[in-house]
């Protein structure tokens, strides 16, 4: 972490960023250069924080809903939740916030997310139950429509507007600040814990509906619990850093890989692994091309797919599971 | 834990599936429900297993609806093998056992030393202790039915209702694991198709028609000449035999008219 901070368009020596941190925490010491307190207290810092934060939220929704709709292939894009979140962000960069009651672009993105999945919610029920083929298909559906409404939006933005479009879809990290860090961490923090009681009964759910209730779990209101709080996180995550595609998918599918299905350890894991990630990731988009940064969702998948598909290439017994 | 069930219908989309189905396990019995394809056994355990809530009726175990517990507190004593499969989802053979001790738990349990020995002593009773670290996937048939029983059993179960647990079993696994319900002497209400094995397993018998129960008690009050051809369509004759034992024979042309 503290090297993720010291690193990128200017480096600063380890020790210090510990100096730095060291003295805002806890108020010891005394830092000299103001431009070297800046970079790391103000700008690195909540980076590197926001990075992890919003891999280790994307990660567990990934894994929760993989299980939610017994569909390996699921994450929030596949949900619908991710083109609901860039419909509403293209909205706003294209049309301003006036348009859509002063929201701003993550507040319309969350809106937009949430929107997405009450929708999907809504469209996956059958006979007031949700079934798990519905509820893929229904987002899937909802994804469509919502991603052609973001390509026309698209088509009549000028080019400014679209560079600010893409950039955002592809997510970024770039713009944490300090005072929107404790809320998004607050939501991350309780959505995992709370998905993570859910432990047991995800397990129960892994040997079919049937089976789970009869194992005592009330299948269709843990579907409706945890579908409304991984749209929840994905929603705020997908607000302050965009459409970070693929950490959703992967991460969760590298836990699985290694140490089994077990939610009680899947959940856990996968946020921590998914925090790492994303605060990697992070580091090379602003060091592989400095002082450029590239967007997060171009390296996510470009490192994540190879290293994925060679681990699926080991691992044999993955067909039958 | 004894098993009423009394007047229930099911309708599923515009069928009634079952019609006034009055029916009875005494503690410590093994009840045998048969019937034909389609004649509703299934729909029936999902009433009792809490899965499909029944159009009226009631289902009571040991004294206490079952719709109106909530269904981890119905789960605590009754346990089910299903004909539905395991799912497919990545777990051993030890943690789909362990599933079993889900609704002993609250949101925070974790599992002790009580949770252990159950799983254990079910793996070890099923014969599947070898199998422990293997992928639930990678079972054959007749493995995988041996894994969802010893679930049920970690469960800790008064009441087993069973769909089917003998397909996929070798001969041998029949006997073993409908002698080791047996030997438990937990209250069970198994669907069987064999009626073989449900004569030689079973004290009473219930047999389900077209959603009806038409016939109910011991094997050979329940499973006449008529009855079978009436409702099985074949030909056949159950007669216990002088070693005790209750054998279907069937004539050398079952389908005869
Ligand atoms: N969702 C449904 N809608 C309409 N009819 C249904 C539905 N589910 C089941 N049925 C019908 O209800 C009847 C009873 O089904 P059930 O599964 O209980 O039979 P079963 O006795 O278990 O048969 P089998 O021996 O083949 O397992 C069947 O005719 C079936 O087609
Ligand atoms: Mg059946």
């Amino acid at each position: 972490m503290v090297l993720a901070i010291g690193i990128g368009a200017v480096n600063v020596p380890a020790g210090d960023v510990w100096t730095v941190l060291v003295h805002h925490a806890t108020g010891r010491g005394a830092v000299d250069d103001i431009a070297l307190d800046q970079i790391v207290w103000q700008f690195r810092t909540p980076r590197v924080v926001l990075a992890a934060v919003v891999g280790a939220g994307l990660a567990v929704a990934g894994a929760v809903l993989q299980t939610l709709v017994s569909n390996p292939l699921a994450d929030p894009t596949v949900l619908g939740f991710s083109h609901g979140a860039s419909l509403g962000a293209v909205l706003v960069i294209t049309l301003g916030g006036a348009g859509l009651g002063g929201l701003g672009v993550s507040g319309a993105a969350f809106a937009g997310a949430l929107l997405a999945g009450l929708l999907v919610f809504a469209l996956g029920q059958r006979r007031g139950r949700l079934a798990p083929t519905r509820l893929v298909l229904a987002g899937v559906a909802v994804g469509y429509v919502l991603l052609s409404a973001t390509s026309f939006v698209q088509l009549r933005a000028t080019p400014t507007e679209l560079r600010g479009v893409m950039f955002w879809m592809l997510g970024s990290v770039s713009g944490a600040r300090w005072s929107q860090l404790p809320a998004v961490t607050a939501v991350v923090a309780i959505g995992t814990a709370l998905l993570a009681s859910f432990g047991r009964r995800l397990n129960a759910l892994l040997a079919g509906d049937e089976s789970a209730t009869s194992l005592g779990v009330d299948v269709h209101r843990t579907r409706a619990v945890l579908l409304v709080v991984a749209a929840l996180l994905t929603g705020t995550v997908i607000a302050v850093a965009g459409g970070i595609g693929f950490v959703g998918l992967m991460i969760p599918h590298l836990v699985r890989l290694a140490l089994g299905a077990d939610h009680r350890r899947l959940l856990p894991l996968s946020a921590l692994l998914g925090a790492v990630y994303l605060v990697l990731v992070d580091l090379l988009s602003r060091t592989v091309d400095r002082p450029n940064e590239l967007p997060l969702g171009i390296l996510t998948a470009l490192l994540g797919a190879p290293f994925f598909l060679w681990l699926l290439r080991r691992n044999k017994g993955l067909d039958a599971a | 834990m004894r098993l009423t069930v009394d007047g229930l219908d099911i309708t599923l989309g515009a069928t009634p599936v079952l019609r006034d189905v009055v029916l009875d396990v005494s503690p410590g019995q093994i009840v045998g429900l048969v019937g034909p394809n389609g004649s509703g056994k299934s729909t029936l355990l999902r009433a009792v297993y809490r899965s499909l809530r029944p159009a009226a009726g009631v289902v009571e175990v040991g004294g206490r609806d079952v719709w109106r517990l909530s269904s981890r507190a119905a789960a605590r004593h009754t346990a089910a093998v299903l004909q539905d499969g395991a799912g497919a989802g990545g777990l051993t053979v030890a943690e789909t056992v362990a599933l079993g001790r889900t609704p002993h738990h609250g949101v925070l349990g974790r599992d002790g030393e009580g949770d252990r020995r159950a799983v254990a002593e079910a793996m070890e009773n099923c014969g599947i202790a070898p199998l422990a670290d293997r992928d639930l996937s990678s079972l054959s048939g007749g493995e995988r039915q041996r894994v969802l029983l010893a679930r049920a059993l970690a469960q800790a179960p008064e009441l087993l209702v069973l769909d089917e647990l003998t397909n996929h079993l070798d001969i041998r696994a029949r006997f073993e694991l409908l002698g080791l319900i047996r030997k438990t002497g937990v209250t069970t209400l198994a669907v069987l198709h064999d009626l073989d094995l449900a004569a030689r397993f079973c004290d009473r018998l219930v047999v389900l028609h077209h959603g009806r129960a038409v016939a109910a008690g011991p094997v050979l009050d329940a499973l006449t000449p008529r009855l079978l051809h009436e409702v099985f369509g074949v030909r056949a004759r159950a007669e216990r035999h002088p070693d005790g034992v209750i054998r279907i024979t069937y004539e050398a042309d079952p389908l005869a008219p």
